[in-house]
C-alpha cells in the first residue's frame, strides 16, 4: 500500500518538476526574444520552415474543412429553411474556432514534431552542450528564432486556412448545392465582426507560442525524460509525446480562450 | 628548447583547480572528493578505467554539471557557483573537442568552424573567412568546406572539431577521448595536430583519454582517477615509477608489466 502511494507521489513530483522546468524555459526564451541582440535572418529561415512550408497542408485541409462545413451546414440549415445563413455559419465556424485549431494541429504534426526531433537529436549528440561550451546561448541561438516564427506564422496560416475554407464552402454551397452567391457573402458580411476576427487572431498567436514552447522544451529536456530519452528510440518517443501534449494543449487552451473571450 | 621545456620554465599560474569535488548519481557516488590542479600552458591527462567518472570531471570543469559539493575554479572563478552570465564569460576561454565531436550536422564544415566567430565576435565575413581558412589549413583540411559532417571520415570530423575548438584561440582546450573510434594512423595524426597547435597557440590542455601509453608522450601531468578520487597528478615518468598500488595496477593492466619508459620514447606520434 505504501509503495502505491509512494509511486503516485513520485510521479506527481516528476511531473511537477517537469512543469517547473518547462515554465522556466518558456520565461527564459521569451526574455531572450524581447531583449537584444535581435537577429533577423535565423527568424526568417524558421518562418520559412514553420510557415511557408506548411502552406500546402493548410490549403488542403482548409479547403476540405470549408467544403465539409458547407455540405453539413447546408443539410442542417435546410431543415429550418435557413440556407441563406450558410455563408455566416461557415465563416463564423472557421474564423472563431476551426481555423485557429485545425491550422495549429496541422503545424503540430508538420513542424512541431520536426522541431522536437531536431532539438532532441542535438541534445543527444552533445550539439547543445557544444553550443554552451562555446558560450553561445542555446535558447537565444536555437529557440528564439523558432518562437518568433511560431508567433508570426500561426496567425498568417490561420488567415490562409480561413480564406481557403470560405472559398471551399463557396464551392460546395454555391456552385454545387445552389445557394445564392450574393446571399453566401452577404450573410458572412453581416454576421462576422471584429470580435470574431480578434478571437481567431488571439487564439492563433497563443497556439503558435504553445506549439513551439512544447516542441522545443521536449527536445531540449530530452535527457530528463523519465522513459529514457536516449538514442533514436528516445527521440522518437519524445517526439510522439510532444505531438500528443501539444495537440491536447491546443484543444484545452482553445476552450479556455473561448470561455474567456466570449 | 622544446615547447615542453619552455613550459616547465614558465611561471606556474593555476588555470584550473578542483577542490574536494563530490558528485553522486542516485546512490552511486562517482566523485568522492576530487582534488586537482592544472597549471597554465601545460597538458594534463586524466586517465582511469572506464566508468570511473573521467568525463564527469570534464563536464564539471565545463560547467555542464554541478557538483554536490566542492569548488571548480577556472582562473580563480568558481564554475560551480557561477551565475549563467558568469559561466558564459568563463566559457569564452574554452575550446572543447567532444568524444563524438558534436559537429552541427545540418551545417557545412565551413559554417561549423565559422559559427563561434559569427556568434561571439563582431568580425565581418571576410575576416571570418580568413580565420576559418587558417584553422582548416592548420588541420590539413582542404576542399571540404562545403561538405556536411556526415560526408567526411571520422578522422576528418575530429580535425574539424579541433579547428572549431581552436578558432577563437582559447586559453584552455578540453579533449574528451580525442582518438576514440580512430585507427592508429588517424590517432597519430590527431596527436600530431594537437602537438603542433599547442606549440603554436600555447593553450592549457586537459585531456581525458584511455590511449595509454601513447598519450603520456604529450602530457606534462598524468592524473589517475580511481575509487572516486584523483590518486596522483604527476609527470608521466613519475607515474610509471609510482609505488601507489592503484597506479601500479593501472600501469600494469594498460601497459603490461614489461613496459619501460625507454620503449615509449621511440613510440611514433
Amino acid at each position: 500500500m505504501f509503495s502505491f502511494f509512494e509511486k503516485i507521489g513520485d510521479h506527481g513530483l516528476y511531473y511537477l518538476e517537469q512543469a517547473g522546468r518547462m515554465g522556466l524555459f518558456l520565461l527564459a526564451c521569451v526574455w531572450r526574444m524581447v531583449t537584444p541582440p535581435y537577429k533577423l535572418f535565423p527568424a526568417v529561415r524558421q518562418i520559412h520552415f514553420i510557415g511557408a512550408r506548411s502552406i500546402f497542408v493548410i490549403l488542403f485541409t482548409g479547403g476540405f474543412t470549408g467544403m465539409v462545413l458547407a455540405l453539413q451546414g447546408y443539410y442542417t440549415l435546410r431543415k429550418f429553411g435557413s440556407e441563406g445563413l450558410l455563408g455566416a455559419a461557415v465563416a463564423l465556424s472557421l474564423i472563431r474556432e476551426l481555423g485557429p485549431v485545425l491550422a495549429a494541429l496541422m503545424v503540430v504534426g508538420r513542424a512541431g514534431s520536426a522541431i522536437t526531433a531536431e532539438i532532441g537529436i542535438m541534445r543527444n549528440s552533445e550539439q547543445i552542450d557544444a553550443l554552451e561550451c562555446m558560450a553561445i546561448d542555446p535558447c537565444r541561438y536555437l529557440m528564439v528564432p523558432k518562437f518568433i516564427a511560431g508567433i508570426v506564422s500561426l496567425p498568417l496560416l490561420t488567415a490562409v486556412f480561413d480564406m481557403v475554407g470560405i472559398l471551399g464552402g463557396y464551392l460546395v454551397g454555391v456552385m454545387m448545392l445552389g445557394v445564392n452567391g450574393g446571399t453566401y457573402f452577404q450573410g458572412m458580411y453581416s454576421s462576422v465582426d471584429w470580435n470574431d476576427i480578434e478571437m481567431g487572431l488571439v487564439k492563433s498567436l497563443v497556439f503558435g507560442l504553445l506549439i513551439v514552447w512544447i516542441a522545443t522544451a521536449k527536445g531540449y529536456f530530452l535527457h530528463w525524460e523519465r522513459s529514457g530519452g536516449f538514442g533514436a528510440e528516445g527521440v522518437s518517443r519524445t517526439t510522439t509525446s510532444a505531438v500528443v501534449l501539444a495537440s491536447v494543449t491546443v484543444l484545452v487552451w482553445d476552450y479556455l480562450l473561448s470561455a474567456i473571450m466570449l | 628548447m622544446t615547447v615542453k621545456q619552455e613550459k616547465q620554465f614558465s611561471s606556474a599560474r593555476i588555470a584550473i583547480e578542483l577542490v574536494d569535488v563530490k558528485k553522486s548519481f542516485g546512490n552511486q557516488q562517482v566523485l568522492s572528493g576530487v582534488n586537482l590542479q592544472v597549471e597554465e600552458g601545460t597538458t594534463t591527462v586524466i586517465v582511469g578505467a572506464s566508468g570511473q567518472g573521467k568525463s564527469v570531471i570534464l563536464k564539471h570543469m565545463l560547467g555542464l554539471m554541478k557538483p554536490d559539493a566542492g569548488q571548480i575554479k577556472v582562473f580563480g572563478q568558481d564554475v560551480a557557483s557561477a551565475s549563467r552570465r558568469q559561466l558564459k564569460e568563463i566559457r569564452k576561454d574554452f575550446g572543447v573537442l567532444f568524444q563524438n565531436v558534436a559537429l552541427f550536422d545540418s551545417m557545412t564544415i565551413y559554417d561549423n568552424v565559422a559559427l563561434p566567430l559569427r556568434e561571439r565576435t563582431e568580425a565581418g565575413e571576410e575576416e571570418i573567412r580568413a580565420n576559418v581558412e587558417e584553422k582548416l589549413n592548420m588541420m590539413d583540411l582542404h576542399g571540404v568546406h562545403e561538405k556536411f559532417p556526415a560526408q567526411i571520415s571520422g578522422g576528418m570530423q575530429k580535425r574539424v572539431g579541433l579547428a572549431r575548438a581552436l578558432v577563437l584561440d582559447p586559453k584552455i582546450v578540453f579533449f574528451d577521448e580525442p582518438t576514440t573510434g580512430l585507427d592508429v594512423l588517424k590517432s597519430n595524426e590527431i596527436y600530431r595536430l594537437f602537438h603542433d597547435t599547442q606549440a603554436r597557440l600555447r593553450y592549457t590542455a586537459v585531456i581525458v583519454s584511455h590511449d595509454v601509453p601513447k598519450i603520456f608522450k604529450l602530457s606534462d601531468r598524468v592524473a589517475l582517477l580511481a575509487e572516486g578520487v584523483i590518486q596522483s597528478s604527476i609527470s608521466p615518468e613519475e607515474f610509471q615509477r609510482s609505488d601507489n598500488p592503484l597506479i601500479r595496477h593501472f600501469v600494469e593492466t594498460t601497459m603490461g608489466p614489461i613496459y619501460s619508459s625507454e620503449k615509449e620514447e621511440t613510440a611514433p606520434l
